[in-house]
Formats: structure tokens, C-alpha cells, sequence
């Protein structure tokens, strides 16, 4: 203590400062090439480094606990269970059209929201923005033919998909709330694909949609041309096909309710049902099959 | 044979999707009735044979003793997947390199395009119009498919036939969906793309598209076949067909199904069973008033003065 005090008074003071500072640079001499040669061995195992075991939340050796982590503490891959049966894979039985269904919709949102960079829906620019996009903007044009092929493909997918759902009986107990779910869907590309198709504000856009929705005029109660319509008061002004165009026939208000409802309002009611199908999927037992088939002296009839 | 009007309508860009869909779904059945082929084989043979039925693991691929049940998702399911998103997205590539999404002229509503076709996955109800009035054809029946579809789960009470392919545990089911979406949907599409041209008139394959091309053809009501000219009698009358239509047909239908789906039948409740009747008698209606109108000319079956069937 007495030291320590002496060292702090007026002369002690500036040899002290002196003597520590040259102590500081006696021990980088000691210790930078101990320390240096401890990160060299740290950067040899790069796996061991806090950042990495933060990002990473286990090992990746080839065990079976660990093949089985690297599904389950991975967010996107979480959904799958660690363990399916081995014909569940067979490409024969699912076909994948569930899973094609589900990347075509990542496709179309990744080119749909580039796609949006270059389009503005009003009656002025949406068409010259489309023909922008086929002759300026680079790969323009492979990004249109690619936002609509994958439409189309999406459509097809999903309806072979719901197929093999039937013909594999998939949507019997306890599966029947998920196929419900699964109508919903493909209801709702549908649409998706349906409000996109008037966007280039071209002929066969705008002329498919006239047709399509002229056939809301005719919605018993709601329409003027549908049953009781008229005598419910419906004219061309205040029935389901104004609110669906925004007017009486498909003009600006129709482009613009459309781009609404095919960038933001479709694809987020889609979204939630696909949260909700997916679940669904692993809480209802994973995928339904291949499944041992069963004989018809076997079924035990329920109780009345 | 005009050679150029067909490739005019097949090289249509928005056409290909139809054209791809239908060697895609002709693939598919093919690959769903080989493995229900294989399964109801196996069925067969395990009913034959209780002793085999109590050892035996139940699926035609083959399976061993000592195979592992369970797999690894990590990486047998992952690359499977992965594959599949490399193979669609080259597909996908290709086809947009090669052919361009179509795009027509401004749109402009004082020239009307002549066919006026929605796009091609609604080109069914589309063509629906022509039998049926837009309120039937274009909001009354999408809402049934939809229930339609939604309440299948609730009356079908077959237990067989879950988790695999299979036709002779679920013969009905099965050939219902397919009288459905094959016939009814898809090839109705097909109908709505390629033989449908200008005035959404019939032009076989092959033949030019006409666009002064008239049709004198005279549609009748049924009532007027018969002679009834008071409106209130052709409501009545109108009424008593479609109603019997469906009191016989159902007794009909009602007979077949439950003398050769017994359990099936003895399973389902009465709101299921009536459900089941009610979907199944619509939907075999629409090919029986399409043949009214395509062999008889027969324009509406039941007249009133709201609405026409």
C-alpha cells in the first residue's frame, strides 16, 4: 500500500507512467506472437469460432443425431420431420406437385416484386411499362415470359396436385380440414392468376376480364341481370360487379383494384392459408402414404 | 384440312399450357393406374391368403427384414426436393427463352376481340354459357365445384383406399372425380380453346376460322315442344321436369348404390347421403342438358319469368 502511494505522488507518478508504458510494449513483444500463433489455430478450425456456433447451432458430423439437427434447428427446413418412411420419398406417389406448387409461388413472388420495379398501374403507363420492360429494361423480357409461364405452370400444378390428393384417398381422416384448406388455395391462384392477366392492359387482358366479369352481372340477388337482381335494385352502378371493377366497365379503377389484389391483397390471404396447409400437413401425420394397404374384412365399423 | 389455322390456334403462347396439361395428365394416370393395378393385386392376393395377409408389409414395392422403416430426411427428402426446384426452374428458363408471353395491342374497348376467351383454366365455364344462362354458368356453378369439392371429405365415408392407389376399393369415388375433372373440367377446356373460334361458334380442327360464318339454327324451349304457350304452365311445367329429373334419377342412382356399394351406403348418414345425391345428380346433369342442346337444339328446359334454366 505504502508503494502504491509513493507511486502516485508528484515525481513517483511520472516514472510510474513511464515505467508501465514500457512494460506495455515489453509484453506485446511476449505476447502478440503467443496470441497470433492462438488465432492462427482458431482460423484452422473456423467451425469452433463464435460465429459461427452462434449462427450454427450444432455440429455437422455424419451422425444420425446430427442429420437429424440440421432439419430440425433449421427454420426453413423445420417444417420437414427428422425421420419419413422410406417409400414416402418415391417421386411415383406424390408426384411433388404439392412442393412444385410451393416454389412456383416463390418464383412468381421474386419476379412478380421486379416485375413491379418497372410497372405503374394507371391506363397511361401500364401498357407502354410492359412494352419498356420487352425491349429496354435488361432481361425484361425473360422476366415477363418467366412471371407467366410460371402462372400457368402453378395452375397445372396445383390441379394435378389436388388429383393425386384424391386418387390417393389422402384427404380421408384426419386430413379433411387440410383438403378444405387445400380448395381454398387453389381457389385463390386461380384469382392470382386471373388479376394478373389484365396488368399488360392489353386486348387479351382486358377483353378476358370483360368476359369474366361480365358474368357477375349475373349473380342471383347481387347482380342487375341476375335473378331477382333488378328487383332488388341492382343496376350497372351499385351492384357486385361495380365493386369488383370499380366502375361500370373495366377501366382504370378495374387496373388499378386488380394490381391491388394481385400484388398485395391475394398473395397474403394465399400466404396464411399456406402457413395453415402446411401445419397442417405434419399435424395430421405427415404425408398420408405410401400407406399399407388395407383390407376390406379388416375396416372395424364404429359404433352407432 | 387448313394446316395453318391449327398452328395458328397450338402456337397460340397462351395455348401451350393447355397442350403441355394434357400428355402431363396423360402421364399421370398412367403412373396413378399402374401402382393401383399393383395394389389391387396385392389386395387380391391378401384376401386369398389370410396367412400371408398377417405377415406381409402390405405395399407392392418391395421391403425386406432388417430394411430401415424410417429414412433420414437430411438428406434422402431434401435432395429430392432440391432436385425438383433445379428441374422446374430449367424448364421454366428454357420456356421463357423460347416462347414469349403474348401481348396484343392496347386494349381498347371499342374493339371487340372475336372469340373473347377468359383465360384457359376458365375456358370450361366459358363454354358453359352456351348451355346454361351466365348466372348458372358463371357464379351458381363455380360455388358448387367449390363446395362441391369442400364437402367431399365429409360424405365420403369409404375408410378404404387411404394412403394409396387403388380402383377396386373405391370404384365410385374414383370414377366420380374423374367423370368430373376430366371430362367435365379439362375437357371442356380443351373444347373452350381449340374448337371454339370467332363467335364462340364450333370449328373442328382444321377447319378456317370463319368470321362471317352464320349458323341458322332455330332453338326451341321445351315447353314449346309440347305446345304450352301460357307462361305460368311453362313455369309449372318447367318445374315438373327438372324436379323429376332429379326424384328419378335419384331413385336411380339410389338403387345402383346400394346394391353394389352396400357398405358404403349402410355407412353414410342421411344429410351425407343426401348431400352425395344432390352434388352427384348436378353434376350429371350438365352433360345431359349440353346433349339437349347439341342434339335437340333444346334452349331452356324450365321458364319463369325471374329466371331460365
Amino acid at each position: 500500500m505504502a508503494d502504491e502511494k509513493n507511486a502516485n505522488g508528484k515525481n513517483g507518478k511520472r516514472a510510474g507512467i513511464l515505467d508501465q508504458i514500457k512494460e506495455d510494449i515489453g509484453s506485446l513483444k511476449t505476447d502478440l506472437p503467443a496470441k497470433a500463433k492462438e488465432q492462427v489455430e482458431i482460423l484452422k478450425n473456423p467451425t469452433k469460432t463464435q460465429v459461427y456456433t452462434s449462427i450454427f447451432r450444432h455440429k455437422h458430423d455424419e451422425t444420425p443425431r446430427n442429420r437429424a439437427l440440421g432439419v430440425l434447428s433449421n427454420v426453413f427446413l423445420h417444417l420437414h420431420p427428422a425421420k419419413i418412411n422410406r417409400d414416402a420419398v418415391r417421386y411415383s406417389y406424390t408426384w411433388g406437385m404439392g412442393g412444385i406448387t410451393f416454389y412456383l409461388f416463390l418464383v412468381l413472388t421474386f419476379t412478380g416484386v421486379l416485375l413491379m420495379f418497372y410497372y405503374h398501374p394507371t391506363k397511361v403507363q401500364a401498357f407502354r411499362d410492359v412494352l419498356y420492360l420487352e425491349h429496354d429494361v435488361p432481361f425484361g423480357k425473360l422476366l415477363r415470359n418467366m412471371h407467366r409461364w410460371a402462372a400457368h405452370l402453378m395452375v397445372i400444378a396445383v390441379e394435378l396436385h389436388m388429383f393425386r390428393v384424391f386418387l390417393t384417398g389422402s384427404y380421408k381422416k384426419p386430413r379433411e380440414f387440410n383438403w378444405n384448406v387445400g380448395v381454398i388455395l387453389l381457389v385463390l391462384t386461380l384469382l392470382l392468376s386471373f388479376t394478373g392477366y389484365l396488368l399488360p392492359d392489353d386486348q387479351l387482358g382486358f377483353w378476358a376480364v370483360t368476359v369474366g366479369t361480365n358474368m357477375a352481372r349475373a349473380t342471383p340477388l347481387l347482380g342487375h341481370e341476375g335473378p331477382f337482381g333488378s328487383q332488388l335494385g341492382m343496376t350497372p352502378y351499385n351492384d357486385v360487379r361495380f365493386g369488383l371493377l370499380g366502375g361500370s366497365i373495366v377501366d382504370a379503377n378495374a387496373l388499378l383494384r386488380s394490381y391491388i389484389w394481385h400484388c398485395i391483397g391475394i398473395p397474403i390471404i394465399a400466404l396464411v392459408f399456406m402457413v395453415v396447409h402446411f401445419w397442417r400437413v405434419r399435424k395430421d401425420g405427415g404425408i398420408s402414404g405410401p400407406a399399407p394397404v388395407i383390407l376390406e374384412s379388416e375396416v372395424k365399423e364404429p359404433r352407432k | 384440312m387448313d394446316w395453318r389455322q391449327i398452328w395458328e390456334i397450338v402456337s397460340a403462347a397462351d395455348n401451350v399450357p393447355i397442350i403441355a396439361l394434357i400428355p402431363l395428365l396423360a402421364f399421370f394416370i398412367f403412373l396413378a393406374w399402374r401402382q393401383g393395378q399393383a395394389n389391387d393385386l396385392l389386395i387380391e392376393r391378401l384376401e386369398g391368403d389370410a396367412a400371408l395377409a398377417k405377415t406381409h408389409h402390405r405395399k407392392a414395392w418391395p421391403f425386406k427384414p432388417g430394411w430401415q422403416k424410417e429414412i433420414h430426411v437430411w438428406p434422402f427428402l431434401l435432395r429430392v426436393e432440391f432436385l425438383a426446384a433445379i428441374i422446374v426452374t430449367i424448364i421454366l428458363m428454357v420456356w421463357s427463352i423460347t416462347l414469349n408471353a403474348p401481348l396484343e395491342e392496347p386494349a381498347n374497348p371499342n374493339l371487340t376481340m372475336n372469340p373473347a376467351k377468359a383465360p384457359w383454366y376458365f375456358l370450361g365455364l366459358q363454354e358453359m354459357l352456351v348451355y346454361f344462362d351466365p348466372w348458372i354458368a358463371g357464379v351458381v356453378m363455380p360455388t358448387l365445384i367449390i363446395f362441391g369439392l369442400m364437402v367431399i371429405p365429409y360424405i365420403d365415408t369409404n375408410p378404404l383406399g387411404a394412403g394409396y392407389y387403388t380402383w377396386k376399393q373405391r370404384k365410385f369415388e374414383i370414377g366420380t372425380f374423374l367423370f368430373g375433372f376430366i371430362i367435365l373440367w379439362v375437357s371442356m377446356i380443351t373444347i373452350g380453346t381449340f374448337i371454339r373460334g370467332p363467335g364462340w361458334q364450333w370449328f373442328w380442327p382444321g377447319q378456317t376460322w370463319d368470321h362471317n360464318r352464320l349458323i341458322y339454327e332455330v332453338n326451341r324451349d321445351l315447353p314449346d315442344l309440347f305446345g304450352i304457350t301460357s307462361n305460368l304452365w311453362k313455369a309449372i311445367f318447367g318445374a315438373i321436369v327438372v324436379g323429376g329429373y332429379f326424384v328419378i334419377s335419384g331413385l336411380l342412382l339410389h338403387s345402383l348404390y346400394r346394391r353394389y356399394n352396400p357398405k358404403n351406403y349402410q355407412r353414410k348418414s342421411l344429410l351425407q347421403y343426401s348431400i352425395l345425391m344432390v352434388f352427384f345428380l348436378t353434376m350429371v346433369g350438365l352433360p345431359i342438358k349440353m346433349l339437349l342442346r347439341l342434339l335437340f337444339h333444346i334452349k331452356y328446359v324450365w321458364i319463369t319469368p325471374w329466371f331460365n334454366v
